[in-house]
């Protein structure tokens, strides 16, 4: 490698503003050691990360979380986000605005919200959120959503108790006037991978959906974009997670590390440095945890000689580390992994027995109650 | 389902959440849609720019055909064939 190379600035970051959620998804991609509310950056910590991002040359922004809304200075953020010339994207659970304060947020420039679904089933969203009425009020909000004229994306995350009603879930989203539906599987880290169990698919529901999710993209085509997002471990060829690593996303945690991808700190031994210490350009350039699977050169057999190491980048670090315990190997989603059908035997086996109870998405007990103090006081 | 072509009396405009910006850092302009930033190239750019919801196709037509001093005909195929690809994508309603 030569010394000097070009590196291009990322086009997206995620900003989880808070950990807080009112929620308790057993497929949230947040960490399992969640963020106490005293730790977060303040506004004017976030405003500086804002524009140090735009001048970056970032050009969406993703508000997130945990539920960003739980943060009262929301629409002065989205506010700054639009003066910094920054695209801004809200992805929000939904229960927890109401139309004023979505409407304070349209007139601060939003751009777009996107909304998690649990289910069309009003019972079994609200066991998968573990919130009674979650769908009631989700509902509400997406309608408030378009009447206060801002465009919407609904998310439908799909696993083993809402998967034969796919179909329903974008019909549902075409009727509430989203333009956009993600229909995503469950990705397995965070708190998916300790719910596997609770929410992997068999692989003829998996085929069975692809199926209806193509038919609906027929039927509806020019009235709503299907963004259809496959499951990794009945999957024969791996995701460019992220883009590549350290290629086009990055991550702000609510205290401040920036991440190449939200799980990156399950991998050991990999340092995340804060925008409260370094700025976020000297943090994407040159900072040890985005070096270290950038490009190709950390690249293993059978990635190295591969022509497709420049298309999926080998795949996703996380997941690679999830199931071969090699942060550095390839992803076991990829056919040519020697670690491939331990995947899917993983998957075959749990998504053929019952499943389990879930575990569901908490701060530890101490946590929840520095946060609550937080949240009222 | 097929979309129908577009009247040469329809208004083409960015759908909402959708924005037309120049991306500093990278010297380009670029399409802001949801989860989606695209690169138009020269041509599509002259298009988009003129698709502001009020004007007509017929216009942005004319107005593209004698700008480039080109065959109105096959000004109109591309612009038909661009729209009609980005109303699909919803970047484009009409
Ligand atoms: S996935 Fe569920 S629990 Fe996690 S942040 Fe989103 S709404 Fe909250
Ligand atoms: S071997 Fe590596 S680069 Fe090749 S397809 Fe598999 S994951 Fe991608």
């Amino acid at each position: 490698m030569s010394a000097v190379r070009t590196l291009s600035p990322p086009l997206a970051a995620l900003l989880e503003l808070t950990h807080r959620c009112p929620l308790q998804c057993p497929y949230c991609s947040n960490p399992l050691e969640l963020e106490r509310a005293k730790g977060e950056l303040s506004t004017a910590e976030w405003m500086r990360v804002l524009d140090e991002a735009s001048e970056l040359g970032i050009l969406q922004v993703h508000f997130s979380g945990g539920e960003p809304a739980v943060r009262r200075d929301l629409p002065d953020l989205v506010a700054h986000a639009r003066k910094a010339g920054l695209y801004s994207n809200l992805i929000t659970s939904g229960v927890t605005l109401d139309q004023p304060r979505l409407t304070k947020l349209a007139e601060a420039g939003l751009d777009h919200v996107q909304l998690s679904m649990q289910d069309v089933d009003h019972q079994t969203a609200a066991y998968i959120a573990n919130y009674p009425g979650v769908q009631g009020k989700k509902l509400a909000f997406a309608r408030a959503v378009r009447e206060v004229g801002l465009p919407l994306t609904i998310n439908a995350v799909i696993n083993r108790h809402n998967i034969t009603r796919v179909e329903r879930m974008i019909d549902l989203a075409v009727s509430l006037g989203a333009g956009r539906v993600e229909v995503a599987h469950a990705q397995y880290y965070g708190w998916a991978i300790r719910n596997r169990a609770a929410l992997m698919p068999t692989l003829a529901q998996v085929q069975e959906a692809t199926g209806r999710v193509e038919a609906a993209r027929e039927r509806l085509r020019g009235q709503i974009v299907i963004d259809y997002v496959l499951p990794d471990y009945y999957a024969r060829q791996p995701k460019a997670c992220m883009g590549g690593w350290g290629r086009q996303f990055l991550n702000i945690t609510p205290s401040g590390e920036v991440l190449p991808c939200h799980a990156a700190q399950t991998i050991p031994g990999l340092t995340f440095e804060s925008v409260r210490h370094r700025p976020l350009a000297d943090i994407w350039a040159r900072s040890e945890a985005f070096e270290t699977f950038r490009g190709t050169d950390w690249m293993p057999e059978p990635c190295r000689g591969c022509d497709q190491r420049e298309v999926d980048w080998g795949g996703c670090r996380c997941q690679a580390l999830a199931i071969t315990g090699n942060a550095a190997a390839t992803d076991p989603a990829c056919a040519l992994s020697s670690a491939h059908d331990a995947l899917r035997a993983l998957a075959d086996t749990a998504s053929s027995e019952p499943p389990p109870d879930f575990v569901y998405r908490r701060m530890s007990p101490q946590d929840s109650k520095a946060a609550l103090a937080t949240t009222t006081g | 389902m097929t979309i129908p072509p577009l009247s040469s009396e329809a208004r083409p405009g960015l759908a909402p959440g959708v924005r037309l910006a120049f991306d500093k850092a990278r010297d380009q302009w670029v399409v802001l849609a949801p989860e989606r930033v695209l690169v138009p190239d020269e041509t599509a750019l002259e298009i988009l720019q003129r698709c502001n919801g009020t004007r007509q196709l017929d216009d942005i037509i004319n107005e593209l055909a004698s700008a480039y001093s080109a065959d109105r005909s096959e000004i109109e195929h591309d612009v038909r064939d661009l729209l009609a690809s980005l109303i699909e994508k919803r970047i484009v309603i009409a």
